[in-house]
């Protein structure tokens, strides 16, 4: 992409949105931003008219899949991945072979992901020892590491063992950790396949009933405030579940919620012809609940959007629907379809934008020294453009991803990052401007 | 006709074309010599991913008598972390030349998925995919409905072209697991018949609400004293559907509440039939009395299945040019 010398020169970007709001220049010079008019004459120079900057956006939920399932992903591939989305931070989650859950692991991640250095790359660690849910994992030995690991999460198993959440919950208070619950009884959703509703009756395929969301998600917040500490409730995709996230703040419960961009845009209508690209956990819902996450975003009851970026490799997903893989490529196509399914649409702005996909997932991840800063003089200059007005088609084989399992192939997107900046370096720069810095 | 895949979507026209085959498939039947040499040289390839003995060689027979090459593949044992499976087995059957293929499936969409992804050329029948559906059952109930209740006589002579207009048949049981339930809801419909299913609750999807045309019963005998059904179908209720996922309390009560016993049959008109799929469990949804009874037509059914599904792959395999 770059040589190595113009990727460390000074960057001005003149004449930019910032926040789709005011036009300014941005110099980004020694890894933070400076004062545009002092740049200096080597600088390389970006012509921002068009462009919207951001902070940085910041992923709080990203399958990596490394170390284990490297066929799927590699912290390599996934950052990439992430640096061409717009984003300069992700949480990996601890469902890897093994399971995050020491000390030792979470190291690994991390460096690893400095190793690479296009996206700064947190460690979750797993809540309990092997995602198992029943023994504590050693968060505390995960908090002292070099990763620093703040977010605890069983993702893609829920810690439905009511006691083990509740310590689970006191325990992160130690360490100003928190808590990501992954919703889902288990009991009620032994074999499910899809949302259950009329679709999954005329399909012949066992249900995934909201219910078993939003039980566990009204037991945590109940649990959280019980014992005074912080939640954030992963992945919400249900009408119900913005409701019972809605009546916990209104309590003053210290709750966070994360809504995933295939559940803005997507319904279980998608699961007619089963393909297993449209199989995800949370499944796919219903219209009214696509509403309803929208309005819940748009007036805070969500918090912010995050990816669920989860690769799997083509014989995962190329196979019959009850033996297929749940989960979706969305690193590269979660800016656009915000863009689509909320900016369009009038319910959010580009500042709501950067406070739902950078500031706020920083604050909750407590990664917002480094990430997620306004895009102000000494803040550190880590900055997405954004191209509004580039309608793009979703092409799944054209990702930097290792898998392709993305459900958005063919859909026309209206817009999407063109350059990516870590520190002020390029992580990601489009065709257009990767002429500049060679 | 390209596949047969599903009875949802299936037009009027389409359905009754199909049991009108299937009738002179039947009259052939009849014959000295039962073998016809219409599908000659086709291939027929019975890809079975779960056991059913009974339709396996239904459809075996109902192949040999049209005189195709028939290959049984039994592909059991293909677990769910298998999954390719499916798509090698095709490529396999594709590279083989198969003309037709018979698919049953534990995975609901198994079909769907054969016929639309690219992986074979032939025609893919649906010999019943995970609780989906299961289109040559739903035909052959169709068929038999109508052979008894419509055109005038108990060999339905005048049935031709007909449909199965201002019939109510019931469907008695396991319907949230039950690809004969779900397809014979849409068929029965499109034929012109009521539909009524009696079910607990825990037996029925819960997406049934939106399905307006299928009337709900909780219990055997409202339904009973509601209509005067003209056929009664029994579904397989399996016992381990009790333990566990918890569907109902015991064997004992589901007869109780849902069995076809002695004295639910008197409440039957006397004109009506009853049916089941098989194979049944006699004593639990079904008495020995009520399915040895002299209006059962269980046997018949095994019978009429044959002949639909010679109907279904002449349709498939000889096309529309060689129809006469």
């Amino acid at each position: 992409m770059s040589t190595d010398n113009a990727a460390n020169r000074p960057v001005l970007i003149e004449n930019v949105s910032l926040l789709g709001e005011t036009s300014a220049s941005l110099l980004l010079v020694n890894g933070a931003l400076a004062d545009p008019t002092s740049a200096p004459s080597d600088a390389v120079r970006i012509d921002g008219t068009g462009l919207i900057a951001l902070p940085g956006l910041v992923d709080l939920h990203t399958h990596l899949r490394e170390p284990g399932r490297e066929d799927a992903e590699t912290i390599e591939t996934g950052s990439r991945s992430a640096a061409r989305g717009g984003f300069t931070a992700i949480h990996a989650m601890a469902n890897t072979t093994p399971v995050a859950d020491s000390a030792g692991v979470v190291e690994q991640v991390w460096s690893r992901g400095r190793e690479v250095g296009l996206v700064d790359v947190y460690p979750v660690g797993a809540v309990t020892v092997g995602l198992g849910g029943t023994q504590l994992a050693e968060m505390g030995a995960m908090a002292m590491s070099r990763a620093r690991v703040r977010v605890f999460s069983d993702d893609g198993k829920c810690v439905s063992d009511p006691v083990i959440m509740r310590r689970a919950l006191e325990y992160v208070k130690t360490f100003g950790g928190v808590v990501a619950q992954h919703s889902q009884d288990p009991r009620l959703t032994e074999g499910a396949q899809m949302h259950e509703g009329v679709v999954s009756a005329e399909l012949g395929l066992t249900g995934w009933p909201a219910v078993a969301e939003e039980s566990i998600i009204a037991r945590d917040v109940l649990l959280t405030q019980h014992v005074g500490s912080r939640l954030h409730v992963c992945h919400i995709s249900t009408a119900g579940s913005v409701d019972i996230i809605r009546w916990a703040k209104a309590r003053g419960i210290n709750v966070t919620a994360e809504v995933m961009p295939h559940h803005l845009l997507l319904t279980d209508e998608s699961v007619r012809g089963y393909d297993a690209r449209f199989k995800v956990n949370p499944p796919l819902r219903t219209q009214a609940d696509v509403d309803a996450v929208r309005a819940g975003l748009a007036d805070g009851t969500i918090d912010i959007v995050a990816t669920d970026h989860a690769p799997h490799p083509d014989e995962d997903k190329d196979c019959e629907w009850g033996a297929a893989a749940m989960g979706m490529i969305g690193l590269e196509t979660a800016l656009g379809i915000v863009q689509k399914a909320m900016v369009e649409t009038g319910l959010m702005t580009w500042a709501d934008v950067a406070l739902r996909m950078s500031h706020l997932p920083a604050v909750i991840g407590g990664v917002n020294e480094a990430h997620g800063v306004s895009l102000t003089q000494g803040a550190p200059a880590n900055v997405t453009l954004v191209d509004p007005s580039a309608p793009w088609t979703v092409d799944p084989t054209k990702t930097a991803s290792r898998s392709n399992n993305s459900p958005f192939g063919g859909i026309e997107l209206p817009g999407r990052a063109v350059a990516t900046f870590l520190r002020g370096k390029p992580t990601y720069l489009d065709e257009r401007l990767e002429g500049l810095f060679l | 006709m390209r596949h047969l895949l599903t009875t949802a979507g299936m037009s009027r026209e389409d359905a009754v074309h199909i049991l009108d085959t299937a009738a002179q498939m039947a009259a052939t039947q009849d014959r000295e010599i039962r073998k016809l040499p219409t599908l000659r040289g086709k291939t027929v390839v019975n890809l079975f991913f779960e056991d059913s003995t009974r339709t396996r060689i239904s459809f075996e027979a109902a192949a040999k008598r049209l005189s195709a090459d028939v290959i049984n593949f039994s592909a059991k044992g293909s677990s769910v972390s298998k999954g390719e499976s499916l798509k090698d087995t095709a490529l396999t059957l594709q590279a083989m030349g198969a003309d037709a293929v018979v698919v049953r499936h534990w995975a609901s969409g198994a079909a769907e998925l054969l016929a639309t992804s690219g992986w074979i050329h032939g025609s893919v029948v649906n010999a019943g995919d995970g609780t989906h559906q299961h289109p040559t059952q739903a035909l052959l109930d169709a068929y038999t409905i109508r052979k008894h209740l419509v055109g005038g006589d108990a060999n339905g002579a005048q049935a031709d072209g007909k449909g199965l207009d201002g019939l109510r048949v019931a469907i008695v049981g396991d319907i949230l697991h039950s690809r004969v339930a779900g397809s014979n809801g849409y068929l029965l419909n499109t034929l012109g018949a009521k539909v009524t299913v009696v079910a607990p609750p825990t037996l029925l999807p819960v997406g049934i609400a939106a399905r307006p045309e299928l009337e709900v019963f909780y219990t055997l005998d409202e339904a009973l004293s509601a209509h005067e059904f003209d056929a009664i179908m029994m579904l397989r209720v399996q016992r381990e559907r009790m333990t566990g996922a918890a569907f109902f309390p015991s064997p004992e009560e589901y007869t109780r509440m849902y069995g076809l016993d002695a004295a639910r049959m008197k409440r039957l008109p006397e004109h009506a039939i009853i049916m089941h799929p098989g194979p049944m469990n006699r004593g639990l949804e079904i008495s020995a009395e009520a399915a040895d009874a002299a209006n059962s037509v269980i046997v018949e059914q095994v019978a009429n299945g044959v002949a639909v599904r010679m109907a279904a792959l002449y349709l498939l395999l000889a096309g529309e040019e060689a129809a006469e």
